[in-house]
């Protein structure tokens, strides 16, 4: 039995942010145990961490019973559940020097979905048609096609979504201030997509305008901005800070930002005009203790997320190293159905004990 | 007497002097010379005075440790043999950045050999750190001790080639803690050709326990047992070099008295560990990547991420990269010890036991010619420091004998 990705077109119709908890419910019953059955026969290794974890595939189980894989897993290992002549793009994720990248591969099919599905999700909030878009970042992160590094496939995957595209950067990361400003005159009357991420945006698109004197107009513009708070929040930068300020220097009062990870291409989890991330028909989110059980809403934990799409590596339920907390379900005042949910940094890294040491701290 | 400050060093090549002037003298005094004893033993009592000293079980240990009562035990000891000995002149320490006392007990041992000592510690705040140095400025400004002050540098500096070079250059031993890696790193600086180095290297340690013993000890018994086991494994995350990874279970095992013997663990854990969000998912992401790299690992019992363990199907020369890490063991039923002499090599450091002639333990090293294993050890003594360790007699190895004839 193949696990059968034709689903995507049966939710072809459904609102991307439409399915309460009971109908939600149902389909994942359905489809995360199809699978984890796909992936157990597809991937040696996922195979032998259900062996290992005694895990029963006979009987169907609760989306709170799936397995999850440490994101960590994706770096350790290759994970595949496709054959390697079927691989058609391989995703490494960014990860910072001296640490090692996960791995990530797909075939056509997987690779469309993640494309359907993020569009999908993004004209939720930028509409049906296709608008222009204006990348923050340089198009020297595309260079190396067969290996692309997970900022790469980002841009990649919006970039589908506009009619045309340009990049605010050179390829030296400097600001190419003429041209966002030619950019905001010429569609200075319709929505454009202004798409990066968060600390690019901030060090070099935020910061150069804010200490220029040129004045820019993008106040018809969306935002759309992902990729990790860590190294903003050393700044002192949170969300309301980086919009007030974003908006200061550019007009642009259409923020959103999101939550997603390499694992997980696609089904992004983004954020509402109420600030909350959101669960989509193709997405979950569950929050665990440091004993795995699952946590209370409002009760911070370790964040586990679940993705319908992934098919050719086992990416569907994967503990992050994130830590967030659920703020409700079903009943946002944004209107949007499913979880809603807050990131609250990085589970906090372990102060190393014992004789093994590095001198040089 | 060596300056440092003196010495061509650029002034952004900055050293913090915890402890000591920049001024090192390198004169020799004799092992567990009076003033030495005098001053460890007066340590010992300035760090029992401190009122937050319960807050730190390792500080405790240590003042301890250098009690003047131990100091006597360990002097008459030593003087057992006929030898003229007397230090070699000055140690430069490199200690680790995460076992606070440990720079505390190297100082000792370079000091009671009859050294003068240059201890790098890192610039990582460690209270433990503080509250040391504090005791020993405050000793050192006595004047009965005068004559040992300029025998005491404790340093911070940065990573620093010209520094870690220069003091490489100058003295007469060097003590690297901090395994494999820190060796690498520090043996790139040359010592002078009459130096030695002693390089604490990465280990691996076993416990090896009879599970029908505990199958018939009392309550009381069992709890104290479980909580020496604690110590050894969980204090440091199982990163200490002498922490168990895996259980041997001694002679024909009883599955009641394993059970019971992880059971009191894990009730001890429940008490004690401060599991993290972190600790938890290094704990499950590496059982879970040891389970891909291995077909050895055949069942892993998991107690609500506090005490995991798993059964492995046979023996084989990789075990001892078997690590466990924050409750993570190996469980393995050993009918004779005598079937580890093939597997154990030199990485073996402690073997903890419980319910096992210490003799048998013994015989199973030198019978079989092993080139490891270095303590043999009570389960619950794993992390007790001393001046025998990883093998070597330190006092011994940082003094000269003077040979009279």
């Amino acid at each position: 039995m193949k696990y059968d990705t034709k689903f995507i077109d049966e939710l072809k119709n459904v609102p991307v942010f439409s399915l309460t908890l009971n109908e939600k419910r149902e389909i994942y019953f359905s489809l995360m145990n199809k699978l984890v059955s796909h992936h157990y026969r597809k991937c040696a290794e996922y195979k032998r961490v259900l062996d290992i974890l005694e895990y029963d595939l006979s009987v169907k189980h609760d989306l709170a019973d799936i397995p999850f894989i440490p994101a960590r897993l994706f770096k350790l290992h290759r994970l595949s559940s496709i054959a390697d002549s079927d691989v058609v793009k391989t995703i490494v994720s960014s990860g910072t020097s001296g640490q090692s990248r996960s791995t990530i591969v797909l075939d056509r099919e997987n690779s469309l979905n993640q494309i359907r599905v993020l569009a999908k999700i993004i004209s939720s909030v930028t509409g049906k048609k296709r608008i222009p878009m204006l990348v923050i970042d340089s198009p020297a992160v595309l260079k190396d096609r067969d290996m692309f590094s997970a900022r790469g496939a980002g841009i990649l995957g919006f970039s589908m979504l506009a009619t045309k595209v340009e990049y605010a950067l050179n390829t030296d990361m400097e600001l190419n201030a003429n041209k966002v400003k030619k950019f905001s005159e010429k569609y200075q009357n319709e929505p454009t997509l202004i798409f990066g991420f968060t600390y690019m945006i901030w060090e070099y698109f935020y910061k150069v305008l804010s200490e220029s004197s040129k004045s820019i107009n993008l106040e018809n513009a969306i935002m759309i901005h992902g990729g990790g708070w860590k190294k903003l929040i050393d700044q002192s930068v949170d969300n309301s800070t980086f919009k007030n300020e974003i908006k200061k220097v550019s007009g642009i009062s259409s923020i959103y930002n999101y939550y997603g990870m390499v694992e997980q291409s696609g089904s992004i989890f983004l954020e509402c005009e109420r600030g909350y991330l959101h669960t989509s028909i193709y997405s979950d989110v569950i929050i665990r203790r440091n004993d795995f059980t699952i946590c209370d809403i409002n009760e911070s934990g370790i964040i586990q997320v679940i993705s319908l799409l992934p098919t050719s590596y086992p990416g569907h339920s994967i503990l992050t190293e994130d830590s967030g907390v659920i703020i409700g379900e079903d009943d946002c005042s944004c209107g949007r159905n499913g979880k809603y949910f807050l990131v609250t940094g990085r589970i906090k890294s372990a102060e190393v004990r014992g004789c093994s040491d590095t001198f040089k701290r | 007497m060596i300056h440092l400050k003196d010495s061509n060093l650029k002034t952004d090549h900055k050293i913090t002097y915890l402890v000591g002037d920049g001024n090192i003298s390198n004169k020799a005094i004799v092992p567990y010379s009076d003033i030495v004893c005098d001053f460890l033993a007066d340590i010992s009592i300035s760090i029992k005075k401190k009122n937050n000293i319960t807050d730190y079980p390792d500080l405790i240990a240590f003042s301890f440790w250098c009690r003047k009562a131990n100091l006597s035990i360990l002097k008459n000891k030593f003087y057992q043999t006929s030898h003229i000995r007397i230090g070699r002149g000055v140690v430069f320490h490199i200690s680790p950045s995460n076992v606070p006392v440990n720079f505390a007990f190297s100082l000792c041992f370079g000091l009671i050999a009859g050294n003068s000592n240059i201890v790098r510690v890192s610039s990582k705040y460690m209270p433990q750190v503080d509250i040391i140095c504090e005791v020993i400025n405050a000793l050192l400004n006595q004047s009965k001790y005068s004559e040992i002050k300029d025998h005491i540098s404790i340093v911070q500096y940065e990573y620093s080639d010209r520094i870690t070079s220069l003091l490489s250059s100058l003295c007469d031993a060097r003590i690297i803690w901090g395994g494999d890696k820190t060796i690498q790193d520090i043996r790139q600086y040359p010592i002078a050709p009459k130096c030695i180095d002693i390089a604490f290297s990465d280990r691996y340690s076993i416990s090896v326990i009879d599970s029908h013993i505990i199958e018939k000890i009392t309550l009381k018994e069992l709890s104290k047992l479980a909580a020496a086991f604690y110590n050894d494994a969980y204090t440091m995350d199982q990163n200490a070099c002498s922490s168990p990874h895996i259980v041997f279970w001694h002679g024909i095992a009883s599955s009641k008295g394993k059970e019971r013997f992880w059971n009191a663990v894990y009730e001890i854990a429940a008490i004690k560990y401060e599991l993290t969000e972190i600790k938890a998912v290094d704990k499950y992401s590496k059982l879970l990547d040891e389970s891909i790299r291995d077909n050895n690992i055949i069942k892993v019992v998991n107690m609500e991420n506090l005490l995991t363990y798993v059964e492995i199907k046979e023996l084989n020369k990789n075990l001892h990269q078997y690590r466990g890490i924050n409750g993570l063991f190996y469980s393995f039923e050993l009918k004779d010890i005598n079937s580890l002499s093939d597997i154990v090599n030199n990485k073996y450091q402690t073997l903890t036991y419980y319910g096992v002639d210490k003799k048998i333990l013994e015989n199973f090293v030198i019978e079989n010619n092993i080139s490891g294993i270095d303590r043999i050890v009570p389960v619950g003594r794993a992390l007790d420091m001393d001046i025998i360790w990883d093998g070597y007699d330190i006092i011994s190895y940082l003094s000269r004998i003077v040979d009279i004839r």
